[in-house]
Parts: C-alpha cells; sequence; structure tokens
C-alpha cells in the first residue's frame, strides 16, 4: 500500500479548508472549508492506520470520533448564524467584530 | 538608753520531733477553704462597682454579706484553733522569677492557716464586719457610697491578703493594696483640698516605708533562695548561714516597712492626717487594718528577730518607746476628738512594738487584739458623736452623755480600757507589755512604759470631759445615733470587756486554753517570755499611773470653762507650743524634705527639662523635618516617581498601540493561528 497519495489528497484537501476559512466572508462556507479539514484529518488517521495495520484500529475509531464532534460543531454553529443572520440581517463573517477590544 | 544588752532570748524550737513542739492538726474543710475569705472581699468590691448604684443599699448590702461571711468562716476556724493547733499552709506556684544571686526564685500565692493568721482573720473580719453595719448608718445619704463600701471591701481584702499571706511576695500585695485603699478612702471626701492632701501624704509616706520593705524582702529572699515564712523561720531556728550575713540588715529593713504602716516614730505624720476620711474608715485603719500590718509582719517574722538579728532590736525598741511615750503627749492638745484617738492609736502601737521588738511575741500581739476592740469601740463612738453635732471639735460638744447614754456609756468603757484600768482588756495586754520590758531587762524601757500608761489615761480622761461632761456648746439638738450605729459600739463593748481574762497570766480556760496559746499554734514554736503568775508589783505600777491619769485628768477638764484657751490649763511654756505644733516634725518635713523638692529640686528639673531634654527633642525634631524635605523632594518626587511614571507612560503607549491588533474579526485570528503553526512546523523540520 502506497501511503503517500492518501497524505498528498489529505495536504491537499487541508490546504483548501484553510484557503476557504482565510478568504470566505460567508459564515456557511467558512463552517464548510472547517469541515474540509476535518475530513483532511479523518483521511490522515485512516490512512495511517490502514498502513501500519494496528490490531486495535485506532485511527478509524478516532476518525468516528471526530465525525461526531464535527456534526456536532456544526448543529452548534449553523444555530449561532442563524440567530446572528436573523439579529443583523447579514450572515457575512467580516462584520461581526463583536470580540473586538 | 539602752539598758540592757540582748537579754538572754529564750530558745526557738522546730516542730518536727523537738521538745515543746505543738501538734498541730490540719483544720479540715475550713482551714482548707480559708483561700475564701481572701477572695470575698474582692469579690464583693468587683460586684459593687458592677452593680452598686443600682442596688437598694447601693451595694453596702454585698459588702456586709461578704464580711459576715468571713466573720462566720474566721469565727469556726478560732474555735478549732481554740480546741486544738492548727496548722495549714498553702502554695501555688504562679510564675518563676528566674535565677536571682545563684538561686532560682518562684513567685506563689497562697494562704497560711496558723494561731497568729486566724487571730488576725478573725479580728479583721470581727471588727471589720461590726464598722461595715456601723458604716450603713453612718454613710447614709454622704457623697459616692457605692464607691465608699467598695474602697472599703478593697481595704478588708487586701488585709486579708496580707495576713493570709505564706510568702513575703504576697504580704508585699497585699500591703500595698492596703496603701492604695487607705489612700481611697482618706480621701473619699476630696473635694476639700486638705482632704486630698490628707490621702497623698499617707501614700507618699508608707511609700518611703515600702522601699524598706521591699528591699528587706528581696534581700531575704535571695539569701534563703525563698520568699516563704516558713522558710524564714526555719532557717532562724536552725541559726542557718543563709541569714547570718542579712539578718541585721534585712531585719532593720523589714523593721523600717512596719515603721511606715504601723506609724512609728519618725513616720507616724500621716496618721493623725489620716483622720479626714469618713469615720468608719478610722476605725477600721486604726483598729484592726492597716496600722495593725507592721506589727503583724513583726511578729510573721519574729523568729529571725529573736534568734539572729537581736542587735537590730537596739535601734527599734528605742523608737517603738519614742512613739508610744512622746507622740502620746500630742492627743493632749487636739481639739479634733478623732485626733485625740489617732495619736492614742500611735501611741498604743508604740507598745505593741515595743513588745515585739522586746522579744514579747504574745504580748505585743494581745495588746494589738485588745487595742482591737476598744480603738474600734472609740473611734465608733466617736463617729457616733460627729454624726450628732456635726463637728469633729470637743469645743463644739460638752454635756452629752444625757443626749446619747449608749454612746456615752460605751465610749467610757473603751477609755478605761485603753487607759488600762483593771478589769478591762486593756489593763491584761498592758501589763503583759510591762512584764516583758521588765523580764527582758529593759527596766527603763518599762518605766517609761508606765509613765505612757499615765499620759494615755489623762488625755482620754480630758476627751471623756470635753465630749460628754459640762454643757452643750455646739449647734443643733443631737440625739442618739440610730441602731445601726448603736449595735456595734454595744458588740464591741462586750470584748473590750472580757477580752483581757483570756491571757491572764498562768491562767488556762479549760479547753480552750489561752491567747498565748491560740497564737502560739505556729510550725515554729516562738519562745518568747510568758509570766507564770500575775507580778503584782508591775501590775500595780500600771494601774496606779492609769488612776493618777485619770485623777488628774479630771480634776484640769470636769470643771466648766468658757473657752478653748482655758480649758488648755496645761499651757506649760515651752512644751505647749511645742504639742501644738506636733514637735515641728510636720515643718521639718515640709521644709527640710517637700519644700527642697517642690523649689530648687523641682525647678532645677524644669530648667533641664526646659533647655536640655526639650533641645535634645526640639533638635531630633527638626532634623527628621529637613531629612523628610530631603527625601520627599530628592528622593521621592525625582527619583522614584520618576521611575514609576516611566514605566507607566510605557505601559500606556505599549497598551495603545497593541490595542490594535484585537480587531474583533475572527478570520485575522484564524489568519494568525495559521501563520502560527506554520512557523512551528518551519522550526520542527529545521530542528529535526
Amino acid at each position: 500500500m502506497i501511503l503517500t497519495q492518501f497524505l498528498v489528497l489529505g495536504a491537499v484537501l487541508f490546504s483548501l479548508g484553510i484557503y476557504g476559512l482565510l478568504s470566505r466572508r460567508n459564515a456557511v462556507t467558512v463552517l464548510l472549508a472547517v469541515e474540509l479539514m476535518l475530513a483532511a484529518v479523518n483521511i490522515n488517521l485512516v490512512a495511517f492506520e490502514a498502513f501500519w495495520n494496528t490490531p486495535a484500529a485506532h485511527g478509524q475509531i478516532f476518525a468516528i470520533f471526530v465525525i461526531t464532534i464535527a456534526a456536532a460543531e456544526v448543529g452548534i454553529g449553523l444555530a449561532i448564524i442563524l440567530l446572528v443572520f436573523r439579529n443583523r440581517a447579514s450572515g457575512n463573517v467580516d462584520e461581526l467584530d463583536l470580540l473586538k477590544w | 538608753m539602752v539598758t540592757a544588752s540582748a537579754a538572754a532570748a529564750a530558745p526557738l524550737f522546730l516542730a518536727a520531733g523537738e521538745e515543746h513542739a505543738p501538734e498541730l492538726a490540719a483544720g479540715g474543710f475550713f482551714a482548707g477553704g480559708a483561700w475564701i475569705m481572701l477572695v470575698l472581699p474582692f469579690a464583693a468590691f468587683l460586684g459593687i462597682v458592677l452593680f452598686g448604684k443600682r442596688m437598694r443599699k447601693q451595694g453596702a448590702e454585698l459588702a456586709v454579706g461578704a464580711m459576715g461571711v468571713n466573720l462566720l468562716w474566721a469565727s469556726v476556724l478560732f474555735v478549732q484553733n481554740m480546741l486544738g493547733g492548727i496548722h495549714r499552709e498553702v502554695n501555688l506556684t504562679i510564675a518563676d522569677i528566674g535565677r536571682l544571686g545563684g538561686v532560682d526564685l518562684s513567685f506563689e500565692l497562697g494562704f497560711v492557716v496558723d494561731g497568729l493568721s486566724i487571730m488576725m482573720y478573725w479580728v479583721v473580719a470581727f471588727v471589720g464586719f461590726l464598722v461595715f453595719v456601723y458604716a450603713v448608718g453612718y454613710m447614709e445619704g454622704d457623697v459616692r457610697v457605692p464607691w465608699f463600701f467598695a474602697s472599703l471591701s478593697l481595704f478588708a481584702g487586701s488585709m486579708l491578703v496580707l495576713v493570709g499571706a505564706p510568702n513575703l511576695i504576697q504580704l508585699i500585695i497585699g500591703w500595698e493594696g492596703v496603701g492604695l485603699a487607705s489612700y481611697l478612702l482618706i480621701g473619699h471626701y476630696w473635694e476639700q483640698k486638705e482632704n486630698s492632701d490628707a490621702a497623698v501624704k499617707a501614700f507618699l509616706t508608707n511609700k518611703v516605708a515600702d522601699v524598706g520593705l521591699i528591699l528587706g524582702a528581696i534581700l531575704i529572699g535571695v539569701s534563703l533562695g525563698g520568699f516563704r515564712f516558713s522558710d524564714l523561720s526555719r532557717a532562724a531556728a536552725e541559726h542557718s548561714h543563709a541569714l547570718e550575713g542579712v539578718a541585721f540588715a534585712g531585719g532593720l529593713l523589714l523593721f523600717l516597712g512596719a515603721m511606715g504602716k504601723s506609724a512609728q516614730f519618725p513616720l507616724h505624720v500621716w496618721l493623725p492626717d489620716a483622720m479626714a476620711g469618713p469615720t468608719p474608715v478610722s476605725a477600721l485603719m486604726h483598729a484592726a487594718t492597716m496600722v495593725t500590718a507592721g506589727i503583724y509582719l513583726m511578729a510573721r517574722t519574729f523568729p529571725l528577730y529573736q534568734n539572729l538579728a537581736a542587735e537590730a532590736r537596739q535601734w527599734m525598741i528605742p523608737i517603738a518607746v519614742i512613739t508610744l511615750f512622746v507622740l502620746g503627749f500630742l492627743a493632749l492638745t487636739a481639739n479634733d476628738l478623732k485626733q485625740v484617738l489617732a495619736y492614742s492609736t500611735v501611741s498604743q502601737l508604740g507598745y505593741m512594738m515595743a513588745a515585739v521588738a522586746a522579744g514579747g511575741y504574745t504580748a505585743g500581739l494581745f495588746h494589738l487584739f485588745t487595742h482591737a476592740f476598744f480603738k474600734a469601740l472609740l473611734f465608733l463612738g466617736a463617729g457616733s458623736v460627729i454624726h450628732a453635732v456635726h463637728s469633729n471639735n470637743m469645743s463644739d460638744m460638752g454635756g452629752l452623755r444625757r443626749k446619747m447614754p449608749v454612746t456615752f456609756w460605751t465610749f467610757v468603757v473603751g477609755s478605761l480600757a485603753l487607759a488600762g484600768v483593771i478589769p478591762l482588756a486593756g489593763f491584761w495586754s498592758k501589763d503583759e507589755i510591762l512584764a516583758t520590758l521588765s523580764h527582758e531587762g529593759y527596766t527603763a524601757f518599762m518605766w517609761v512604759a508606765v509613765a505612757g500608761a499615765f499620759v494615755t489615761a489623762f488625755y482620754m480622761t480630758r476627751a471623756v470631759a470635753l465630749t460628754f461632761f459640762g454643757t452643750y456648746k455646739g449647734h443643733g439638738h443631737p440625739h442618739e445615733s440610730p441602731r445601726m450605729m448603736t449595735g456595734p459600739l454595744v458588740a464591741l463593748a462586750v470584748p473590750t470587756v472580757i477580752a483581757g481574762f483570756f491571757n491572764i497570766p498562768g491562767v488556762s480556760w479549760g479547753p480552750i486554753g489561752n491567747f498565748t496559746e491560740w497564737v502560739g499554734a505556729r510550725v515554729v514554736t516562738m519562745g518568747d517570755y510568758h509570766p507564770s503568775a500575775i507580778e503584782w508589783d508591775l501590775a500595780a505600777y500600771g494601774l496606779a499611773a492609769a488612776l493618777a491619769g485619770i485623777a488628774l485628768g479630771w480634776w484640769l477638764f470636769s470643771p466648766e470653762a468658757e473657752t478653748q484657751a482655758a480649758r488648755d490649763r496645761l499651757e506649760i511654756p515651752v512644751l505647749y507650743p511645742l504639742l501644738r505644733r506636733k514637735y515641728y516634725i510636720d515643718h521639718l518635713y515640709m521644709h527640710g524634705v517637700v519644700n527642697p523638692i517642690k523649689g530648687p529640686l523641682a525647678r532645677g528639673v524644669d530648667w533641664v527639662n526646659g533647655h536640655v531634654i526639650d533641645a535634645a527633642v526640639n533638635g531630633v525634631g527638626l532634623l527628621t523635618a529637613w531629612l523628610g524635605r530631603l527625601v520627599y523632594g530628592r528622593l521621592d518626587q525625582q527619583g522614584i516617581d520618576l521611575v514609576l511614571n516611566a514605566a507607566a507612560g510605557g505601559a500606556g503607549g505599549a497598551g495603545g498601540r497593541l490595542r490594535l491588533l484585537q480587531s474583533g474579526k475572527v478570520q485575522q485570528y484564524a489568519g494568525g493561528f495559521v501563520v502560527g503553526a506554520l512557523v512551528l512546523v518551519a522550526v520542527l523540520v529545521i530542528v529535526t
């Protein structure tokens, strides 16, 4: 089994996620980018697990945890975005500067 | 002048297995709980101070109640001691004083119950109780009644602590407590300057003497390794080497202390002035407490003088004899009835001191015992008269015998007892003193004491004649005092008559024995002289002197006279002015001691204070101010503040710039993370 191609795929997906996270203004798109990064991590975990062929399948278990947390995160994130949109009629991340000093 | 060399003192004996040693019981419950008597008056003092004003009798009930319990307690002990000697001593170590002169000393409190202290407990409680009851009537409607009774309780309590003391330290505590309470009581009417002056005089005179007491206590305590009287007695009985060296000095120093409290010449000056206090105070002070403290101290440390410090006696006896004879004369010219009694107290204290100093332990204590009754009686009688005529002066009295019969008869009984007329108490105790002086070889002093008895009888007759006979010269209508006041007079008249029978030489009253055995109940027997039968020749001299004094006094003072000058018809050219001015002793102290201190010395001290100490203080102040300005201007404003301001400014500026980084934009922050993560990765790659 060739590990390299999976790692490259993971790296590409991760980079795309970072790009999306930093460049997009729409909050929903930003969330999507985060999901991309999580997917890249999952690919890495599963790939290493398969490569080392560990008996306890640690990598797959971790991947399932990550997916679960990602689902919960998206649920909360979308709820926040919805509330923000209702209050301010805008879903743009750069207009949300409430954390400012 | 000193006629005898140190008379061959009878030896002292130790209790343990020696000849003549008394067998002493522990005394049971009442002896073990004797500390209650020492504590109760102080409890009463506190109670009166805190709650006296709200009580119906203004706290008097507490004082009288405490004294009543004490009287019952002391009476039980007294009877127990009559039936068989008691000795019990309890010491509690309160604190360690530390090493002094190579011995470990500790501060102990406790109480001692033996023949001597039981006698004193009972006398203090008995006279104290009657005086307290009397004072309830006497002080009715007076100023500061609660405080008066509080001080009176403090006075009696301090005296009980003093006589109950098993060691010199506790004795000093009681001693000073008595001094303090006497100061408070003498100055009870402090609104008048003379009264507070009298209080200060009493306090300061006693303080002079206290120096002797304290030094003596330290000297003896250090050389003996402890302050206990029992150790002192034992050491003296054994002729301990520790005591031999210091016995003379220590004995004289203790005697100096006794001279102050017991008003021996020339420290007697406070006592006549102490009449400024209310009359019950005078009665208590002159009969049972305070003035007897010095005699008590001499009796307590008697073995020291008996066995080791015989040389000290050669100084003590002349002083005592001067006191009893020379100062008795002063009562002849006094116009104030209480002053007459005061000088007679001084004179009688001289008798007691002469007896104890000559080696008559029992004789001195017996005179103390009987004197307490008749002197309290006389003072309370005088108070009754003063209460009725509203004046202390005999020139305002006269003819009171019909108007105040109870006071008159009890006063006459007291006067006859004081004069030493058979068979009243004073005769027997004075006779015993004469016998002791004669036996110990002080024959000349014995004759002076006989002459003193003549003077005593003379001035007491004068006082009775001027007060109760002739016509009334005061204002208003005097009448007999209330029962609250006449009751104690009658109660005191009883022992005044009978107390003397308890120590007739050679007579023992069946199971109760006699006074000599009562006060002899101690660990160390005193080994003093007791006549085994009445010495009729001495008794006859004393009685003849007393009767002659009475006859002369009656002849001179019973006839009616208009003016005071006409009454004092004994105006012997040199003597009379001398007596009127009290031998100039007060002048001597005023001009020789007090004024130099108040005048040049005080001015000198004032100058030193103003020019030296103040200058130094001002200099220090100025220096401090200059230093302060320097520190403030240079160091603080220009040094420390500069650094602090710079630090604060830097922090402010940095904050102002750094805050711009806080844009609030999530994506900028995320970018920061990414850059940071990349840098970390780069570092990791480079390092590995």
